[in-house]
């Protein structure tokens, strides 16, 4: 009896934060809304007897997946104005999409019929008195090692892809390069400047500076003073005065 | 009564619910407790008195801030998302308390003695980053929002070393369930054969906490208090119970992984004289004090070098050492199928 009822409740729960997660209009209450569909469903694994299943749903999918969305999201600027603006230009391709994807799914549905064994087969790889850690575990490793590593492989291809896409020299970029940072001591960044009373730096260049060796540390095609770049306060300061 | 206990409905639950009392209330005690000891270990680290005036030795301390805590008023930012911003707290305090369900503090001695148990508490940890994002984004504040994406950023960077070297562990010991895995100590501690993943994992949990050095989200010279600068009164108050109770859960968990758990140093008379849970007591305090002392004495960490560490080295690192500890295993025979050490 408690199983039928938690089931009832999870897989309500579970549909109606599905829906949720389609219509509100919020990007951010979508992507939660997955995340509690996540945890509803690793509600009903529980149920099935599939723990191990359970807890990988939520470590990863809740864990680890929706939250890099989350992230996404959160610093996105989602304006619904904007967004909507190129709806009419898109509607008719999205609408013939939706078209091939429903007449597929009417032709599945129709010539879709349950194996009459399949309660059996659903049994088979696991074995009594082996938890089911243990019977996926060898199920993969050794029926599916080669799917397995397919899988990885294309996971790894679309990771390769994604950093290939975003790693790009930017002029601003400020690299660091930490060997070079650990060699650096205080005596060789610094300097100390003694200053006369009520005269300031002014003619010292200006300002407390770090010793030329500094500018070294900034790396080739990177954001920041070059080595050897001169950096005369004095002209900077006149060009300021100027355009005041 | 043992039949009403174990074989009523009405029984079994309120069995259960006295489980849960008996590890939620002393582990309520230590939270108010160890905020005590980190002021004055830290007073002590600074050559101060640290909090003596409430009570004998400042003993009553935890509870007058607790009294304070509590009557202060409550105040909701005008454009908080009021939903987010109260679950968020509530979230982060229940999945705290949640994962002390598989902790074991002696043999068999766990709410749930769960198969996955070491699986369990790493989603809870990863679950348990929402209440930050949660915080950060429902108080609408720029702070509060930076605070939470370093934090969310930092938390996954270090999940991954930590789930390695638990990985590493696991392989050991072959099994799962915290309780074996203490059971497998029995010859020899963790931490001396893997001594690297020891210190690489205390390292993540200070990260994972978001405990100093790495406590970029609530990094007070820069984003005031972080994730939760919009909170006050009681729901800022669960942000700090939960904060401390999971640096007792993750002192708990090297214990368990690495020091032997409940386990005596040496399995002779003196040492067998004090019971199990006192020995997982004394290790976890032990962490706690590094914790601390590791506040104290370091500066805090820039964020690309907190970056730089969880994936360029420590990532790779653990790797190498699952690699390296599961080849070991298969040449030498230690360890296969469950065979611990």
């Amino acid at each position: 009896m408690m199983p039928i009822i938690l089931f009832y409740i999870f897989a309500v729960i579970l549909l109606l934060s599905a829906v949720m997660v389609v219509i509100s209009r919020n990007s951010v209450h979508a992507a939660l809304f997955l995340v509690l569909a996540f945890c509803n469903a690793s509600g009903l694994f529980l149920i099935a007897g599939a723990e191990f299943l359970a807890i990988l749903l939520i470590a990863i999918y809740a864990g680890a997946v929706m939250i890099l969305f989350l992230f996404i999201v959160m610093t996105m600027q989602t304006n619904l104005v904007q967004l909507k603006e190129g709806m009419q230009h898109y509607l008719p391709v999205g609408f013939c999409i939706a078209i091939v994807l429903v007449v597929e799914l009417i032709i599945v549905a129709i010539n879709w019929h349950i194996d009459p064994n399949v309660a059996e087969a659903a049994r088979q790889p696991l074995l009594q008195n082996m938890s089911n850690t243990k019977a996926l575990g060898s199920l993969i490793y050794t029926n599916y090692i080669f799917l397995f590593q397919m899988a990885g492989l294309v996971l790894l291809v679309a990771m390769i892809g994604a950093i290939v896409l975003t790693l790009r020299k930017r002029p601003t970029n400020r690299r660091q390069v930490v060997a070079r940072q650990h060699m650096r001591e205080p005596n060789q960044t610094l300097e100390m400047r003694s200053v006369e009373l009520n005269k300031g730096v002014d003619d010292l260049g200006g300002y407390l500076r770090p010793k030329e060796t500094y500018y070294g540390i900034a790396q080739e095609d990177s954001f920041g003073p070059k080595p050897g770049d001169k950096m005369d306060i004095t002209e900077k300061r006149q060009e300021r005065e100027q355009s005041k | 009564m043992e039949h009403f206990f174990l074989h009523t409905m009405v029984g079994s639950i309120i069995l259960i619910v006295l489980k849960v009392l008996a590890v939620l209330v002393p582990l309520l005690i230590g939270v108010a407790y160890l905020t005590w000891i980190e002021r004055k270990v830290l007073a002590a680290i600074m050559l101060r008195k640290g909090p003596n005036v409430v009570g004998p030795f400042g003993l009553l301390q935890p509870f007058a801030d607790a009294v304070k805590m509590i009557f202060k008023e409550t105040i909701i930012p005008a454009k908080a998302n009021r939903v987010l911003f109260f679950i968020a707290p509530i979230l982060g305090f229940s999945l705290s308390m949640l994962a002390w369900a598989v902790i074991p503090a002696n043999d068999g001695w766990a709410v749930a003695n769960l198969n996955i148990g070491i699986l369990y508490l790493l989603a809870i940890s990863s679950v348990s980053i929402y209440a930050t994002l949660l915080a950060g984004w429902g108080s609408n504040s720029k702070y509060a929002l930076l605070g939470a994406m370093r934090a969310a950023a930092q938390m996954i960077s270090y999940e991954l070393a930590m789930g390695l070297v638990i990985a590493s562990v696991l392989l050991l010991v072959g099994s799962a369930n915290l309780n074996d895995i203490v059971l497998a100590q029995r010859h020899v501690w963790f931490f001396l054969p893997m001594f690297p993943m020891f210190i690489i994992f205390f390292i993540s949990c200070l990260a994972e906490t978001n405990r100093p050095p790495f406590d970029f989200a609530v990094g007070e010279s820069e984003l005031v208090a972080g994730f939760f600068a919009e909170y006050s009164s009681m729901a800022f108050g669960l942000f700090f119970l939960a904060e401390y109770g999971n640096m007792i859960l993750m002192s708990a968990i090297i214990s368990i992984l690495f020091l032997g758990g409940w386990l005596p140093p040496l399995d002779y008379v003196p040492f067998t004289w004090i019971p199990g849970p006192f020995w997982l007591i004394i290790k976890i305090l032990i962490c706690l004090f590094c914790f601390i002392w590791v506040r104290s004495a370091f500066p805090r960490y820039r964020y690309d070098q907190l970056m730089r560490l969880g994936w360029k080295v420590f990532l790779p690192f653990t790797l190498a050492w699952v690699v390296l500890t599961a080849g070991f295993m298969m040449a030498t025979g230690i360890g296969i199928y469950g065979g611990a050490a």
